[in-house]
């Protein structure tokens, strides 16, 4: 058996707006193997919360459309699959959680009858089996008294409960890739660290691949074994966790570190901001993506898209300033 | 003789709950209940805690835009907190609030320059040509082009609203600027704009700071000193270094401990705090943290630790530590 759960070769995922055609996701690589946690990391509008929703193709269509790419899960093709069979998939060998709970749980259901839904639907358990598993799952991710909560509306829960119920939906079928898009930053810090201690116990008890995204570097730095920094739509730099951040090649990856206030500064330090804002996907700039707001461009930055290059064991960047011809014009 | 620029003693602010046919007040939100601290002129004072501490509510009540159940605030050793509506607006002039919520804090009908040129208008400080200069050089000061006077707050970004918010604060050279998660909303990149424009105008100007937020990291890197709060009290406050380098209280103790590092390489032992925090409408009896404390004896149950200083200018209210 494979040592890679999921392959996405080349994806774009594009929306059809009255204004025009937005890129969210331009072609992207990526692999995530059995048990590996791979870090998504990216501002808001980079794509990768679009690369999310293509993978478990919940991408609102229209205006959304994934028009190229490849997701080989398991070897195989998601995009090549009926959609009942896509169906047999999600929720149960992949799953994903949101950001939001309060919006992402149903208000009119209680959170039992959320968690049994799926377990019924791919484990084909009765009401009452299914009734016991959920009040497991509620048990394994802390919920203080399942057996009570498991009534409750998500309204009459908190925010960290809320959230932990949404794993426990997620979790129920014990699934191969867990996906979670955001899924502690509108947490509290206390209860951030008590979501990010499940989700790693979780990991080393199921084995499960975690694709975590979030915009915010500490996260990554504690959760991650891989990280791809995404933005406008493609991958600018990948690498194992350590690398990254001892060795940030991309400017875009070095530019994000320095520009964070971190708890380990010792002295007083200058916040780094990157000038300008990130790109329109209506309107990528020309060349590379990242060259308005980079202080290294030169004329063929302006120009041409570099291509993402391996730089190091498994360490791939998008940037001319690795590429040797390029380099000489520097 | 009291030289601090802001004193606020015992505050306390109850919210009623109305329940019932008759919609009597059935029990209170304590969501600030008994606070006191000073801010020095000049100085950046973070207030630091989790949702629901108190914290954003402390900001308001400095501002009367709600009305203290309890307590007395002193504004250049003056106390503000019975003053009249008329004299209270006086006193915003040199009090002023920047909002976290870029998007709702802007009114969408008016223009920046109208926004920002309001408070120069009610305070009757300048009109027509002159009042639209100075609206100008606001913008100017924090790094927006004066051109973008007669467009609406929808038609900017969420960090460009917030510099507008920053603009609107400075209109009437304010003493003090109570920082609501001026940054909480925004991108990253763009947290780092602003918090630098901040600590810029502060440099220019001279500006005291209360800034409240509940990132740790952002506290750390802008405040001089810091008050951490839980359920409506504050149960740490010391100088910034003092506070990090040796949080005294185990509430501190586990929020430092919880907050992720961008540095895969620290291995570190973390402090998870169990359950969640309580209500505020039924805070639990003596110590208010007692219920997630590991720590927690039979006094904690029975009486309130008061704030106490422990070492210069590090104060805690802990039964243990004291």
């Amino acid at each position: 058996m494979s040592d890679i759960l999921l392959e996405v070769k080349n994806l774009k995922t594009y929306f059809y707006t009255d204004e025009g055609v937005a890129r969210a996701v331009d072609g992207m690589d990526f692999v995530i193997r059995r048990g590996e946690t791979l870090g998504m990391i990216g501002e808001s509008g980079c794509g990768k919360s679009v690369s999310a929703l293509s993978i478990m193709q919940l991408v609102a269509s229209p205006p959304g459309r994934i028009v190229e790419g490849e997701i080989l899960f398991e070897g195989e093709d998601l995009l090549q699959k009926t959609p009942s069979e896509v169906k047999k998939i999600r929720g149960n060998d992949i799953s994903m959680i949101f950001q939001e709970p309060m919006t992402s749980l149903n208000p009119v259901f209680t959170i039992g009858n959320q968690i049994m839904e799926p377990i019924i639907l791919h484990q084909k358990l009765n009401k009452e089996k299914a009734r016991k598993k959920a009040i497991e799952m509620l048990d394994m991710v802390g919920i203080s008294s399942p057996e009570k909560q498991i009534d409750n509306y998500p309204h009459q829960l908190s925010g960290g409960m809320r959230q932990r119920a949404m794993i426990a939906m997620a979790l129920s079928c014990e699934p191969k890739l867990l996906i979670a898009d955001e899924p502690t930053t509108a947490l509290d810090v206390t209860i951030q660290a008590q979501i990010l201690e499940l989700l790693k116990k979780i990991r080393e008890e199921i084995g499960m691949a975690v694709m975590m995204i979030t915009h915010d570097l500490a996260v990554i730095a504690e959760v991650s074994d891989n990280v791809l920094v995404a933005y406008a739509g493609k991958a600018l730099e990948y690498a194992d966790v350590k690398t990254i951040f001892r060795e940030p090649k991309h400017p875009y990856t070095q530019a994000l570190y320095d520009s964070i206030p971190r708890l380990t500064d010792t002295k007083k330090r200058r916040l780094e901001v990157i000038p300008g804002m990130v790109p329109n996907p209506l309107e990528f700039p020309s060349g590379c993506r990242f060259h308005p707001r980079c202080k290294f461009t030169t004329n063929v930055c302006k120009e041409e898209e570099p291509k993402l290059e391996e730089v190091g064991n498994m360490h791939e960047v998008r940037c001319f300033i690795y590429d040797e011809n390029k380099a000489k014009l520097f | 003789m009291d030289s601090s620029l802001l004193k606020i003693e015992g505050l306390k602010k109850y919210f009623p709950i109305q329940g019932g046919i008759f919609s009597k007040t059935v029990g209170y939100v304590q969501a600030v209940d008994g606070v006191s601290f000073h801010v020095d002129k000049g100085e950046i004072m973070g207030l630091v805690g989790e949702s629901g501490c108190g914290k954003t509510t402390v900001g308001r009540l400095i501002l009367r835009l709600y009305e203290p159940t309890a307590g007395e605030i002193y504004f250049e050793g003056a106390n503000i907190s019975k003053l009249s509506g008329h004299e209270m607006r006086n006193a915003r002039k040199i009090l002023q609030i920047i909002f976290q919520d870029p998007y709702g804090s802007l009114n969408p009908r008016m223009t920046i320059g109208d926004i920002i040129g309001e408070p120069l208008l009610i305070h009757n400080i300048a009109k027509g040509k002159e009042r639209e200069q100075r609206v100008a050089d606001i913008l100017e000061t924090v790094g927006m082009s004066p051109r973008y006077m007669k467009r609406y707050p929808h038609e900017f970004s969420g960090g460009q609203r917030q510099r507008i918010g920053i603009a609107r604060a400075l209109a009437l050279n304010p003493k003090l600027i109570v920082c609501d998660e001026p940054v909480s909303a925004l991108d990253v990149s763009i947290q780092a704009q602003v918090i630098n424009l901040l600590e810029d105008l502060q440099g220019k100007f001279g500006f005291t700071y209360l800034f409240i937020a509940h990132d740790l990291s952002v506290i750390k890197h802008i405040s001089d000193r810091v008050a951490v709060m839980y359920l409506g009290k504050i149960v740490e406050l010391a100088n910034t270094e003092e506070l990090y380098g040796n949080p005294l209280h185990p509430y501190t103790e586990a929020l430092l401990s919880a907050v992720p590092i961008p540095d895969p390489s620290l291995n570190r032992k973390r402090i998870v705090l169990e359950g969640d925090v309580p209500s505020p409408i039924n805070p639990p009896s003596g110590c208010h943290f007692r219920t997630r404390c590991k720590y927690a004896k039979k006094i904690c149950i029975e009486e309130e630790p008061p704030l106490i200083e422990l070492a210069r200018g590090h104060y805690v209210a802990c039964h243990l530590k004291h």
